[in-house]
């Protein structure tokens, strides 16, 4: 209010070099490995780094992830990556429908009824989630091996339903609390059974939420790696973040271009999903504690 | 409706399910609704969260092996002593620490840092910020690959502009010196956004008028950060604080992908799957993993108590 002109372009000049470093050291990995997929295997590794108009861009390295190049490719047989990813598709896809299903009729059930004891079953819902999974995968492992349920994409499934179940109850047990309750109040009292008011009422109030909600169990299911490691490591029901880090481990010749390209095929949807939660954010990755 | 039996409820509840028709002929009782709706998320819970802990308990008493098909044998507290007896374990808790103190400092750093820059109206903040915010969401597998490309001492994009300024190229994951930083640096960047996303929350609801007044008295910007920013964004801070600790300190992908859990990145999480898997070591491996248990439900204790109380304003 009482700075002199000068100050103030000073201040704004440092304000704006600051954003601009860390717009380059957030976005430049991003930019470099989606870069990276356009290049062929002579171009990721040279000395000079190629940016974008040094060199020309070419779709060779997706065309051998889909298996759409003849004969045996860098990226493996053909369609070995197309088979993860519908893995992936499979297990991230089941496991939300599922989480947000059970969760979100508990949640409601947490929001509206008189429940004895209801605190301490919200904590004990939320402290699963806190359990670090090298600590559970063990007996896990152990209780999958003898059910049968490793390398299967139910196995796996199912535990990411359980993964995000908490979370699920916690996010739509805030959105609920946010419909007011005489909405359904109202309903019942024009007749309608406690039931029918929340599947005519509440629940189309609620749709941003579980939209919001689902997306967000979407992208922890999408992106996990320890369970899906340890649990399907063979190709039936292998995940990508998974095969993507075994074919980055390999220590010689690995082709960069070949997993750069399978790395931006499978973040593409996360970054569209990401704008479309964009307002969410705060409220998903503190479980409903923290609303705008 | 009282005397409906559970069968029978049950049944009508699978009946529901399968055909939402019936839903307008079924009129439970507000209390039989909380209970099937409860029910099969607590039944999942327990079967997949706490019945594994249970049995795993069990095993760390035992000498035991996935791998062999032998019985396990009672052996009593010696795995916990095994573990907690072993210098190695200590030397992966150290290394363990010192990651969670490079990265979550510099996330706390960073994170409070950029929002208080991104802080004000300006054309196009609200997609900058979004963009920030994508690290966050991506796979730390995804997170390590990018970073091993950046790092490749040879041919590697950060060597290059580093020896562009003048400087000696570094073994970003081949020094055991360095490995660690490097790895906190990944942590950084992937989880700096977090900090940014509820920093940013806790500034925007710092009210105005605090400013205002501040400026009447002529306060300095040192004194208007001191007395009103931080006091004001404090509380969210410490939430994320902690719940990035706690994250933290569980860290397996990076060193996994990224160093293959060499001796200088070994963490708790690293040094327990190697102890579980290739080592088949399940008797000792569940003692160790109990002993993390316990330190990490004490500092969850703390976390969740903060978050109820922050839930229940």
């Amino acid at each position: 209010m009482y700075d002199s002109t000068s100050t103030r372009v000073l201040r704004g000049t440092l304000i704006g070099l600051g954003l601009l470093l860390a717009a380059l050291f957030f976005l430049f990995p991003i930019y470099w490995l989606v870069l990276a997929s356009f290049k062929t295997k002579a171009e990721v590794i040279s000395p000079t780094p190629l940016h974008l108009g040094m060199f020309t861009p070419h779709l060779d390295n997706f065309r051998d992830i889909f298996g759409l190049s003849s004969g045996q490719t860098e990226a493996g047989t053909p369609r070995e990556y197309l088979g993860r990813l519908i893995n992936s598709i499979i297990i991230a896809g089941g496991s939300t429908v599922a989480a947000v299903l059970l969760g979100t009729l508990t949640a409601w059930a947490m929001a509206r009824f008189r429940i004895p004891g209801k605190s301490d079953i919200m904590f004990y819902i939320l402290s699963t989630r806190m359990l670090p999974p090298v600590v559970i995968i063990i007996p896990v492992f152990l209780m999958y091996t003898r059910l049968g349920l490793t390398q299967s994409h139910f196995g796996l499934a199912l535990l990411y339903t359980t993964i995000n179940l908490p979370f699920v109850v916690w996010m739509m047990k805030g959105f609920f609390d946010e419909i007011p309750h005489e909405y359904e109040d109202a309903a019942m009292l024009d007749g309608y059974p406690r039931l029918q008011a929340f599947f005519k009422v509440t629940l189309p109030n609620a749709w941003p939420g579980i939209a919001a909600t689902a997306v967000f169990c979407l992208i922890v299911a999408w992106n996990e790696y320890t369970f899906a490691f340890i649990l399907n490591s063979d190709p039936v029901a292998q995940t990508v973040p998974s095969f993507i880090a075994s074919k980055s481990q390999t220590s010689a010749g690995i082709n960069w271009g070949v997993i750069a390209a399978m790395s931006t095929v499978f973040v593409l949807p996360v970054f569209i999903f990401t704008f479309l939660v964009r307002n969410h954010l705060l409220r998903g990755v503190t479980f409903g504690a923290v609303r705008r | 409706m009282a005397d409906l039996t559970h069968s029978q409820a049950l049944a009508r509840e699978v009946a529901a399910e399968e055909r939402p028709a019936a839903v307008r002929t079924w009129n439970p009782s507000d209390g039989m609704l909380a209970f099937l709706f409860t029910l099969p998320t607590m039944a999942l819970l327990i079967a997949i969260g706490v019945f594994p802990l249970i049995w795993s308990l069990y095993l760390s008493f035992t000498r035991y092996s996935v791998a062999k098909n032998v019985a396990p044998v009672w052996i009593g507290l010696q795995n916990y002593q095994r573990v907690l007896g072993n210098e190695d374990i200590w030397a992966v808790f150290v290394t363990t620490a010192k990651y969670v103190v490079m990265a979550v400092g510099a996330e706390f750093l960073l994170g409070f840092g950029v929002a208080l820059l991104l802080n004000r109206a300006f054309p196009g903040r609200g997609l900058l910020t979004t963009l920030l915010l994508l690290p966050m969401m991506l796979s730390p597998v995804i997170a390590a690959s990018f970073w091993k490309l950046m790092y490749e001492p040879e041919w590697g994009a950060l060597n290059f502009y580093i020896k562009d300024l003048g400087f000696r190229p570094i073994e970003w994951l081949a020094n055991q010196k360095i490995s660690l930083i490097s790895l906190a640096i990944v942590d950084a960047w992937q989880w700096t956004p977090f900090m940014l996303l509820i920093s940013l929350a806790g500034l925007s609801a710092v009210p105005r008028y605090l400013y205002e007044a501040a400026e009447v008295d002529q306060a300095s910007g040192w004194f208007k950060f001191r007395h009103i920013t931080l006091p004001m964004v404090w509380p969210l801070l410490l939430i994320a604080l902690i719940f990035r600790t706690m994250d933290a300190v569980r860290v397996f992908e990076y060193p996994r992908i990224m160093t293959a859990d060499a001796e200088a990145t070994q963490t708790i999480a690293t040094r327990l799957y190697h102890y579980a898997f290739p080592e088949f070591n399940t008797g000792l491996s569940t003692a160790f993993a109990y002993i993390v248990l316990v330190m990490i439900i004490a500092m969850t204790n703390i976390y969740v108590r903060y978050l109820v109380r922050a839930t229940s304003r």
